[in-house]
């Protein structure tokens, strides 16, 4: 049975491959028809990630990539598109930098508590649209769309000199986090420090693929995804599902600003990084949900973002990872689903070989009246 | 005149029965009535004619000039059009533009495609306005804008897919004469259903398809019902009879008055009543949309009755979530197992999880425990003749029989005191049909109660320990296997008897007789099986 299981990494491996290739093939192609080399930028881009400072921010940024991702990629397990993973990380970071700037408990405490308040905030800005969806059918793209704008509004609020927010020059923040919420980095010398939510980021991955692959809920969650009526037939709860789903991927979305605000910034202010949450439905697309290719993903997302201010000394346009970006994410979608579709028909090509060769898991009798023909 | 002609038409796909060596002649101008249960074949059969899949082997022949359609682009421009089962218009156009959609260069999209629309509408007695929004009309001028986009497109041999499925009888009467129109004027009709009394009433020919393969034709004028429906359901089939009685006096399933209306009001499920003991095995025969699906989702719990009461063994389940049903020993054997019983792209031993994940062997507190599901999931496989290479292989790669066969195996593998029963051999070819037969018997033998829902009498009456007939959601007959016909029980289905059915007494159902379930179906009950 191993044959199966080989081919199984096969698949799983050809689709991203195949449209990496394509979007590096595009690429190469906007740059010549610009009228410039069509190899140097990668090269230039390439040599940029043996730079161990470079490394440093690449791991950094992906780590905020990752979780977002995470946090789709739940959604996208059981067909929820949880649009609003950006407004959700951007509420949930200030929210925590908020209470990091007026709580001040023992660092064994603060952490947590800032941890929970991240997640807290960002499952209840998706829980809005889950509640939604439930009761009133409500699709969940267009309510997390609506939410991520009024996030934007409500920070707008928050920031206010009368509400929670601190005027520094002309920069808005929320004052500075009392030092029991920050996290120290993993010092690298010269080359910079990463965040110490680099290790959260790497427990989530873990957890996420336990409890998907591992737990009775887990099963649930993606029969859900399969087959939303072979789910409920099976006796999930659709809405109670859907609500979870929501809940967990907003509760993750909420992490995914963490590393930065506790390792790095120590404050929300107009200079936060933003737009996280869409890239990471990118990177969930690439990573295939899974959370080992999520994390390749995000290490690609990151270095295609650290790596290309360089471009701008050599003459090249930086936003050339942007278009690779987008054409990344374009030749996924088409990528994956030929491979699965390819994949599927010749799975049932080879089980019907198979039989017709007598090859019957225990069969005792080699009687082949039911297999002739199929 | 031969207007349409399909010969030896064979298609096969991994693992259902399809179409084989289909033999169907359409003359010019008239009504070809194409019947047949359903997951016959008849949609496969008309999606081939249509372009929408191509045939295996076989020819088709328009007008006597053989052709190979690739697309339905290639049917359209032979004259063939198809009005499917499902409108496929845009609610928020209006009739000219749905009609001229994807035809604007055959007479524009102004004053003259109007124009002709309202000379099509007249010629065939539609009565079709071209201005009004699609969404202020209803199903049956839905139907006749959907007839008069074919015939926009120059058809001039009409499939009909299940045509009558929507309508309310006098809407039936106006589409046959409609119909009627069109044949006079040269037309030919390709109307699929499987309610005989409509087809004798407008049919002028009648080809009747069973598991696959035309069985035989029919002249109206000379059939009744009766002898239709022996075409239809066949009595070559391996024999599902029970030997000895093992029904007990203990209630395992009690339903009482158990009442659920569509959101619109109308009554799905009308005081359905009946009691299920230990050992029994109670078929409930009826044309399919009729209640079947609501009473089969109201007893799993997918759907919760509006009043009434179910109680299994000592406890009102009335209220308990589909999970904690199957729990406590409801088995389920759905009609639909693509949609409804497993999860096609996960591999064999994912899909024995699927229903029965907090049941042991599949896990441990909230841990699946995946050692000890894939080696039961080996055993099943072994056990009930799955016939795969490995239970790492999707669902979907297997034939249906022996998705099938992993469903049966899966839920008798939980010892269910109740097990439901929908379809249980449907699409299943006759080795493996044979073997889910033994394993109902068997399971009944120990105390099982089954619910069995089928169209093939010949199972229903086989296996059945009582009979009762479901008709517009009520149970309106019952009848005992040992002495009934499938003859007399296909008659009472269509409501034309009730009450306790005494062979002898079954009066000959009148050809006219409507047995159409109208508005009580549901969409799911209603679609051919999908393939």
């Amino acid at each position: 049975m191993k044959k199966f299981d080989k081919e199984r990494v096969l698949l799983a491996v050809a689709g991203p491959v195949i449209a990496l290739a394509v979007a590096f093939v595009l690429s190469a192609i906007v740059l010549v028809a610009s009228g410039k080399s069509p190899v140097e930028p990668f090269a230039l881009m390439f040599e940029q990630a043996g730079f161990s400072d470079i490394q440093v921010l690449i791991v950094n940024q992906a780590s905020m990539y990752y979780i977002a991702a995470l946090a789709v990629a739940i959604g996208f397990r059981m067909n929820l598109f949880n649009i609003g993973v950006d407004g959700q990380y951007q509420l949930a970071a200030m929210t925590a930098a908020i209470v990091g700037a007026h709580a001040d408990l023992p660092a064994a405490l603060q952490v947590p508590l800032l941890l929970l308040t991240a997640v807290l905030t960002g499952a209840f800005w998706s829980g809005i649209a889950g509640v939604l969806k439930i009761t009133r059918g409500v699709s969940e793209v267009v309510a997390t769309i609506m939410l991520n704008s009024i996030a934007t509004a409500v920070i707008g609020y928050l920031w206010l000199p009368d509400v929670f927010g601190v005027k520094i020059g002309n920069n808005n923040t929320t004052g500075e986090m009392h030092e029991s919420g920050w996290i120290p980095g993993i010092d690298m010398g010269a080359s910079g420090e990463i965040y110490g939510l680099v290790i959260l980021a790497v427990l989530l991955g873990i957890g996420y693929w336990l409890v998907l692959n591992r737990t009775r809920f887990g099963f649930d969650l993606r029969a859900s995804g399969a087959s939303e009526s072979a789910a409920a037939a099976s006796g999930v709860d659709p809405k109670r599902m859907v609500l979870t789903a929501m809940l967990i991927s907003g509760g993750l979305a909420g992490l995914a600003g963490l590393p930065i605000l506790m390792g790095d910034t120590h404050t929300y202010s107009l200079n936060f990084p933003t737009g996280i949450g869409f890239l990471g439905i990118g990177i969930a697309l690439l990573g295939r949900n899974s959370p080992v290719g999520i994390a390749f993903a995000a290490l690609l997302w990151a270095w295609l973002d650290k790596a290309s201010p360089e471009l701008d000394f050599h003459g090249y346009d930086k936003e050339i990872a942007v278009i690779m970006q987008g054409l990344i994410v374009l030749s996924v979608v088409v990528s994956y689903e030929a491979v699965r579709e390819w994949g599927l028909r010749r799975q049932q090509r080879r089980v019907g070989a198979e039989l017709a060769a007598g090859h019957v898991l225990g069969a005792t009798d080699n009687s082949k009246k039911e297999v002739a023909g199929r | 005149m031969t207007a349409v002609e399909l010969a030896g038409i064979t298609k096969r796909f991994p693992g259902v029965v399809a179409n084989h060596d289909i033999h169907l002649t359409v003359r010019k101008g008239t009504v070809h009535a194409l019947v047949g249960e359903n997951g016959a074949g008849k949609s496969t059969l008309m999606k081939i004619l249509y372009g929408m899949q191509k045939p295996d082997e076989g020819t088709i022949a328009i007008d006597g000039e053989q052709v190979s359609f690739s697309s339905p682009a290639d049917a359209i421009a032979r004259g063939i059009g198809m009005v499917h089962q499902h409108f496929m218009l845009a609610d928020n156009l209006t009739v000219l533009e749905n009609v001229v959609l994807g035809s604007e260069k055959l007479h524009g999209i102004g004053s003259r495609a109007r124009r002709k629309i309202k000379e099509i509408s007249e010629r065939y007695g539609l009565g079709v306005r071209p201005d009004v929004l699609v969404e202020e009309l209803g199903v049956a001028a839905r139907q006749r804008v959907e007839i008069l986009k074919v015939l926009y497109r120059g058809a001039r041999t009409l499939i009909l897919d299940e045509p009558t499925a929507v309508l309310v009888p006098q809407e039936v009467d106006a589409l046959f004469d409609n119909l009627r129109e069109l044949k006079a004027e040269g037309l030919s009709v390709i109307f699929i259903s499987h309610k005989l009394g409509e087809v004798l009433s407008v049919a002028d020919d009648i080809t009747v398809i069973r598991r696959g393969t035309t069985v035989g034709t029919a002249v109206p004028a000379e059939t009744t019902p009766r002898q239709l429906a022996e075409l239809m359901v066949g009595s070559e089939l391996p024999t599902p009879e029970t030997a000895e009685s093992t029904v007990t006096d203990r209630a395992v399933l009690t339903v009482e008055a158990l009442r659920l209306s569509a959101p619109g009001g109308k009554a799905l499920l009308d005081d359905i009543s009946f009691t299920i003991h230990a050992g029994e095995v109670l078929g409930i025969a009826g044309v399919e949309g009729n209640g079947q699906t609501e009473l089969v989702d109201a007893l799993i719990g997918l759907r919760h009755a509006d009043s009434g009461t179910i109680r299994f063994l000592d406890q009102d389940i009335t209220a308990l979530p589909t999970r904690k049903r199957r729990e406590q020993g409801v088995g389920y054997i759905p009609e639909d197992r693509h949609r409804h019983g497993l999860l096609l792209e996960a591999p064999l031993w994912e899909n024995r999880i699927l229903g029965h994940v907090t049941e042991k062997p599949n896990s441990k507190g909230v841990w699946l425990d995946l050692k000890n599901a894939q080696q039961d999931t080996r055993r099943i496989v072994e056990t009930y003749d799955v016939r795969t290479p490995g239970i790492d292989v999707t669902a979907a790669s297997l034939s249906g029989g022996n998705q099938q066969k992993l469903i049966v195996g899966r839920e008798m593998s939980h010892h269910p005191r109740f097990l439901i029963a929908a379809h249980p051999t449907r699409g299943v070819d006759v080795g493996a049909q044979a073997a889910i037969w033994d394993h109902i018997r068997e399971a009944r033998r120990e105390g099982l109660a089954v619910l069995l829902i089928s169209a093939d009498l010949d199972e229903l009456i086989g296996l059945s320990d009582t009979l009762r007939v479901i008709y517009d959601g009520k149970l309106v007959a019952d009848a005992d296997p040992a002495t009934i016909t499938p003859e007399a029980l296909g008659s009472a289905m269509t409501g034309a008897a009730s009450g306790h059915l005494e062979d002898e007494e079954i009066p000959e159902t009148p050809a006219g007789a409507t047995d159409s379930p109208k508005s009580a179906a549901s969409p799911e009950s209603l679609e051919d099986e999908a393939r």
